[in-house]
């Protein structure tokens, strides 16, 4: 019942949303500086998490598979299919999901908490879509070169863990990277970064547009934007996964 | 002009404002009154469109904004001006940028003609050398004044302030109201401000409407108000010490 009457407010919002802008040029400015807070503020912590991580990966992968039968190539190979697959794709849009979706949840559940939405809608400006289209646009431009800067971060990683376990030489790691390389895999992971940059800014935008209360609801808003954003993620995951591999 | 025409609202079952109406005119300066809670933001909310209203008719110069399609609407308030209680400036835009804000959103004027009705706005308010703080920087008689410059920002044609003077000194506090008063004459506009403010009831008074507990208990002017037999407004109206010793001098007066 009420998860309905919640994705009928979502849909109903979208529309409102996607309406014709008043003024393009605000609107272009706008999702300028929304570019910048949301997707490039955004590029240090997605290298930093991506280096170790595929510095993890690449460790892993050489602890626990790489046995005398097996050629060690399969390391800088596994490192690259494990990031552009499931971690700079879906485990990095969970990550923004935190750090984005619960700015975007807060900036305007306090928005509306202080009454600013109801200021603009009493001008005669369409809030929701001087507020969200701008977000929205800006995270899904920006997610494929998130998700781009992510892969080859991790590769780098690897690079320099994977060296220096011993067991892989820099050589045989880049010929593991560039070996048997599937590029169906970069367009489905694309594919599905937009989807997660679509969620991400979205769904966080209702759970804040919709506040009602005062900082204790924005608070609780932003956490459950976080935890709803990071489900549906998951979920779309395993939809599009068995969508685009069958 | 605005007319109310039985007016009803509720929230979840507890109604708020019950059966109200009235007229407000334009060039007039029309005040709500009424103690805290009563029902004034609620009221004035309503007529703006924030709130849906259950019963009655809400016409602006004649035409029914719940008659109005999207697009009407859109128009209708682009001729509005609000004051929100606790002004409801965008913080992440500057002083300026706030006043600007709906001329860079439906006007067409180039960035000098901007910039002259900006510094008139703010001039009116009285705000100086603030044009680049942002609403956290400035304090909240500030804030409530640059909300009244953007507020006037479009010329609006109808203006609301929901209790425009409450916080600020009662040096400010007699300029703002003598500014709404100015603009109202001068521009024509339909006013309405929620106020409990005595002071303002006695300078910009025109016509008042007090309400209590959601309904509407007396409605006049400000030379009526002193003079009424309605008990619970001369309650509300002579609840203060210095308003006590002011209604002792009248009637002394009055005596002789
Ligand atoms: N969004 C809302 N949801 C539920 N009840 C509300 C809401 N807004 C106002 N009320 C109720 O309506 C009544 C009138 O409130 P309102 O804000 O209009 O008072 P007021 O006359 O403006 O008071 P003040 O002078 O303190 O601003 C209050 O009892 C309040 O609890
Ligand atoms: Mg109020």
């Amino acid at each position: 019942m009420n998860v309905f009457y919640h994705i009928g407010q979502y849909f109903l919002l979208l529309v409102r949303v996607f309406k014709k802008p008043e003024k393009n040029s605000i609107y272009i400015r706008q999702l300028v500086l929304e570019i910048e807070k949301l997707g490039i503020n955004s590029i240090g912590i997605v290298a930093v998490i991506s280096v170790f991580m595929g510095g993890i990966i690449t460790l892993q992968l050489t602890y626990n598979m790489v046995n005398p039968l097996m050629p060690t190539y399969i390391i800088g190979l596994g490192n690259r299919d494990t990031l552009i697959l499931e971690f700079s794709s879906t485990v990095l849009s969970l990550m923004l999901a935190g750090k984005v979706g619960s700015n975007i949840a807060s900036e305007l559940g306090s928005m509306r908490i202080t009454e600013q939405i109801d200021s603009m809608e009493i001008m005669g400006v369409n809030s929701a879509s001087y507020l969200i289209l701008p977000k929205i646009i800006a995270v899904v431009f920006i997610s494929p070169f998130l998700f781009i800067i992510s892969v080859f971060c991790g590769l780098v990683g690897g690079l320099i863990t994977g060296p220096l376990s011993g067991v892989v030489t820099i050589a045989t790691y880049v010929t593991g990277i560039t070996t048997l390389f599937v590029p169906f895999y970069v367009s489905f992971s694309i594919i599905k970064t937009l989807a997660f940059g679509f969620l991400i800014a979205s769904v966080p935008a209702y759970m804040g547009y919709f506040v009602q209360g005062g900082a204790l609801e924005v608070g609780r808003a932003s956490t459950r934007a976080v935890v709803n954003t990071s489900i549906l993620i998951l979920f779309f995951d395993l939809v599009l996964t068995q969508l685009l591999f069958k | 002009m605005i007319e109310i025409k039985n007016l009803f609202k509720s929230f979840e079952g507890r109604t708020v404002l019950k059966d109200i109406s009235s007229v407000f005119e334009k060039g007039k300066t029309n005040l709500i009154i009424g103690q805290s809670g009563s029902g004034k933001t609620v009221l004035l909310k309503s007529i703006v469109g924030l709130f849906e209203i259950e019963g009655g008719e809400i016409l602006f110069d004649g035409r029914n904004n719940r008659n109005m399609n999207f697009k009407e609407q859109k128009l209708l308030r682009q001729e509005i001006g609000m004051v929100f209680q606790n002004g409801a400036l965008f913080d992440s835009l500057t002083v300026e940028e706030n006043v600007r804000f709906p001329m860079d959103m439906f006007t067409t004027m180039s960035m000098k003609e901007k910039k002259t009705r900006l510094d008139f706005c703010l001039e009116r308010v009285n705000i100086r050398q603030s044009n680049h703080l942002y609403p956290s920087e400035i304090s909240g008689g500030m804030r409530k004044r640059v909300a009244i410059a953007r507020a006037i920002a479009l010329n609006p044609k109808y203006l609301f302030c929901d209790e425009p003077n409450s916080g600020l000194d009662p040096v400010t506090s007699i300029l703002i109201d003598a500014l709404i008063k100015e603009i109202t004459a001068e521009f024509d506009i339909t006013t309405i401000i929620n106020t409990h403010d005595m002071n303002s009831v006695m300078e910009i008074g025109d016509n008042i409407l007090f309400i209590s507990e959601g309904l509407k208990c007396w409605e006049g002017n400000s030379s009526q108000i002193f003079n009424t037999r309605n008990k619970k407004l001369n309650a509300f109206v002579f609840a203060s010490p210095f308003s006590k010793k002011f209604r002792e001098l009248k009637q002394m007066e009055d005596d002789e």
